[in-house]
């Protein structure tokens, strides 16, 4: 083998022969408690609480929030979506993009770290782990146990997976009920009663939550997930990071409590591997920042603890970004790169677009209007003294109150609506979250226009009656008007 | 695959998927063992690629999972090409067409429909037609599947007969309407060009005017009046009222379906017209007949106020 590698790497000692398809060494993560232990807490709750409790609340009599695919009206809370406001969906998924922008130039993958589901079930998974089999060692004993197991090893994984399994079942029932209306759906899991996709999402869901969060795990992460790669090139000198500080660590070594290791010629990391012990995806931070840290924390908690016992300053582990370390600055002083232009750009482009987006949500006309012109015969001739064109027009009823809706058209003198039985419009109900489909026919005077192609308006007038008051919306429809020869 | 004449093609499709699914398969076991090189610190040593000055390439080893993965996706594969079309021209042991599959959901969501129109299969046309659910239902019906030709109004154009006015070429009771869309309509009006001098169309397209009081050449009319008798009385009768049982159209009602400008009666005449109504009975079922009959029924039959 070649030693003249171009980037000065040691020169090759060993070559073996092994295997390219590497089976997965299970980690036993250590359990840990601090800071970053708590807040992964709060935000652990908090984002289930969402999940889990959402379903559950009401609004107007209904589900506050429900996703109704096969009526493709889509409710949460006050506001009734239709296929036609996926923008919002648009603008709402450039928004995270662009907070997932933001956070990660400033502090790294706080996403992954804290509220990622994968992250987030397998830390509830971990806790029962916890509890059902004992922290690591008990867990590395356990799983050392030779075959044929003992009675206490079955019991042990047979509760842990039941335990497992009841959360991934509820989290795939919760799943399909933001879908189908969740307080049916109870009675309908007890009788079996479940349609064939329901029961497909339902259990494909429980499947991954349980795959994903007790088995996968960190696997999801390093050779998955696209956004764990690409949030790597976003970091810069700037970002903070948890990082172990190499200047103040090294060179590592074990020491006894009384010896002065300064003399010893160690440096502060007393290579205890308790931040390898309780790492999720079972990395050294001592070796830098790596593509498999999820940002997490737990080293900087288990390491602050150590530091303690030995009275050494913490934070040997810490947040803090390349150009401190470097540069051997305070977190104060390297707080002030925060505000750099890419900062910014991302705050500015967040800003805009949560402006843009509320102010549209909430200036959003419920009243929509399509006109569609009659392709097949392009006019008509009435009595000989009307010149008729036909149109399509959908009126829509996005509200959850009825709509009592005016047409008029303009554009041309005296053009007059009528409609498939040649009476008068008149005015048309539309229900609550409904939409109306209406034929019509809109005349103009034979010779008082030369022939041709006239752009005419629908001018479309709703009374919206909320509860006692009424609301006025319009809309304007462009469409054109043919005479011919 | 019927652009290709050769069945030979079909063989060949279905070897370079078969040998490019058994080479996958070979490849990975075949790679299952890779010379590793490892530092003095034991490390992974990397291929020695270097981009950019210091980005290099590392020779880690793949996950196990992943090649049980890739593995069971050849499987897959294999599977696939049994079960379903793909192999070439073997259609698969399942048998399975898009086009059966498109029959096989209009069926079944017909059969879901069924509960919906189950009320209207037995009812009078006349009693449908007065029910404003069947009414809205066979809007959506018409607006789906007669209105292309017929106008979304049900206003007709050239050549496509209005259904709101009254008149019908084929008879305007529920079980004409409904045979017409059940099984289609020809109406064929032969071309005269042949028995018939230019002048004499001419004086038969004056006579037929003047059967709805149009203006007319008199003199024309007269001699026209002869003619129409000895060619067209067969069909649209002695008095020019038409025939519904054939379709042939009453002339003497100001409603013409291609127009009745002297000049296009003259076409007629001389040119003949073709006119086809297509059968529905494999596109609809039944039911929806039932519920469009009714609809297209209540069109010129609708009580005072029926307006929404």
């Amino acid at each position: 083998m070649p030693n003249n590698s171009p980037v000065g790497k040691p020169i090759p000692i060993e070559v073996i022969e092994e295997s390219l398809y590497e089976v997965r060494r299970k980690i036993y993560p250590r359990s840990v408690s601090g800071l970053f232990a708590r807040w992964r807490f709060i935000i652990v709750f908090a984002t289930q609480l969402l999940f889990y409790g959402l379903p559950w609340v009401s609004w107007n009599g209904r589900q506050a929030v429900l996703f109704d695919l096969i009526q493709r009206k889509f409710y949460i809370f006050g506001l009734v979506l239709w296929p036609q406001d996926v923008i919002y969906l648009t603008l709402l998924l450039i928004l995270s993009a662009l907070a997932l922008f933001l956070f990660t130039a400033i502090a790294g993958r706080l996403f992954c770290g804290y509220a990622c589901p994968q992250t987030v079930y397998t830390e509830i998974f971990m806790w029962i782990e916890r509890k059902v089999e004992g922290d690591r060692f008990a867990r590395i004993r356990l799983d050392g146990e030779e075959w044929p197991w003992g009675l206490r090893k079955w019991r042990l994984k047979i509760t842990k997976h039941a335990l497992w399994l009841l959360i991934a079942f509820w989290t795939g029932f919760t799943f399909i009920g933001y879908f189908t209306p969740i307080e049916t759906l109870g009675s309908a899991v007890l009788h079996l009663a479940l349609g064939p996709w329901q029961t497909f999402w339902l259990c494909f869901y429980a499947f991954a939550t349980w795959g994903n969060a007790g088995f996968m795990r960190e696997q999801v992460c390093k050779y998955m997930c696209p956004y764990a790669r690409f949030q790597s090139v976003m970091v810069d000198k700037d970002t903070f990071l948890v990082t172990y500080d190499k200047v103040r660590g090294e060179p590592r070594g074990s020491r006894s409590k009384s010896a002065d290791h300064q003399s010893l010629g160690l440096g502060d990391c007393v290579d205890c591997s308790i931040c390898v012990q309780v790492c999720p995806t079972g990395i050294d931070i001592r070796d830098g920042l790596q593509y498999m840290c999820i940002g997490c924390g737990a080293c900087i908690d288990a390491c602050d603890q150590v530091m303690e016992k030995v009275e050494y300053p913490k934070g040997l582990i810490r947040y803090t970004t390349e150009r401190a370390i470097e540069d051997k600055e305070s977190n104060q002083s390297a707080i002030r790169h925060i505000l750099r232009p890419r900062v910014l750009i991302y705050i500015a482009f967040i800003t805009v677009l949560t402006a843009a987006f509320l102010i549209s949500l909430l200036t959003r006309n419920p009243l929509r209007v399509d006109v569609m012109r009659d392709r097949g015969a392009l006019a008509r001739e009435v009595d000989g003294v009307r010149i008729e064109n036909i149109y399509r027009i959908q009126i829509m009823n996005a509200s959850e109150n009825s709509m009592k809706v005016n047409i008029k058209a303009s554009g041309l003198d005296n053009l007059k609506i009528l409609n498939s039985q040649g009476k008068e419009v008149g005015v048309i109900d539309v229900a609550p979250a409904s939409n109306q489909l209406l034929p019509i026919k809109v005349s103009a005077e034979i010779g008082q226009n030369e022939s041709g192609n006239y752009p005419i308006h629908f001018d479309i007038n709703a009374q919206e009656q909320d509860g006692e008051k009424i609301i006025t919306r319009t809309r304007d429809e462009k469409s054109s008007f043919f005479i011919p020869r | 695959m019927s652009d290709f004449l050769s069945g030979g093609w079909s063989t060949y499709i279905a070897l370079v998927a078969l040998v490019g699914i058994f080479w996958c398969i070979w490849l990975l076991f075949s790679q299952r063992k890779v010379t590793v090189v490892h530092t003095a610190d034991g490390e992974v040593a990397d291929t020695g690629h270097v981009w950019d000055g210091d980005l290099r390439e590392l020779n880690n080893p793949l996950p196990r999972w992943w090649m049980w993965m890739f593995l069971l996706s050849c499987i897959f594969g294999l599977v696939y090409l049994v079960l379903y079309p793909g192999l070439g021209s073997f259609p698969g042991i399942l048998g399975y067409s898009t086009r059966g599959s498109l029959m096989e959901s209009m069926t079944t969501s017909n059969d879901e429909l069924k509960p919906v129109y189950a009320k209207y299969v037995n009812m009078d046309i006349i009693d449908v037609a007065a029910d404003p659910k069947a009414r809205e239902m066979g809007q959506r019906l018409f607006l789906n599947s007669c209105a292309q030709c017929h106008g979304s109004d049900a206003g007709g154009a050239k050549g496509f007969p209005n259904l709101a006015d009254h008149d019908w070429l084929y008879g305007g009771t529920p079980e004409n309407i409904k045979a017409t869309i059940t099984y289609g309509r020809a109406g064929v009006m032969p071309s005269f060009a042949a028995v018939l001098t230019s002048g004499q169309i001419k004086d038969v397209a004056n006579y037929v005017r003047s059967l709805s009081g149009l203006p007319a050449d008199e003199l024309r009319v007269a001699r026209g009046a002869e003619i129409f008798k000895a060619n067209c009385v067969a069909c649209h009768g002695g008095d020019g009222k038409g025939n519904t049982a054939i379709g042939a159209p009453n002339l003497t009602d100001k409603t013409w379906l291609y127009g009745g400008s002297e000049a296009t009666i003259t076409e007629t005449l001389t040119k003949g017209r073709n006119a086809m109504m297509p059968a529905q009975d494999k596109v609809l079922s039944p039911e929806k007949i039932q519920v469009l009959t009714a609809y297209v029924w209540g069109l010129s039959n609708n009580k005072p106020d029926q307006t929404k």
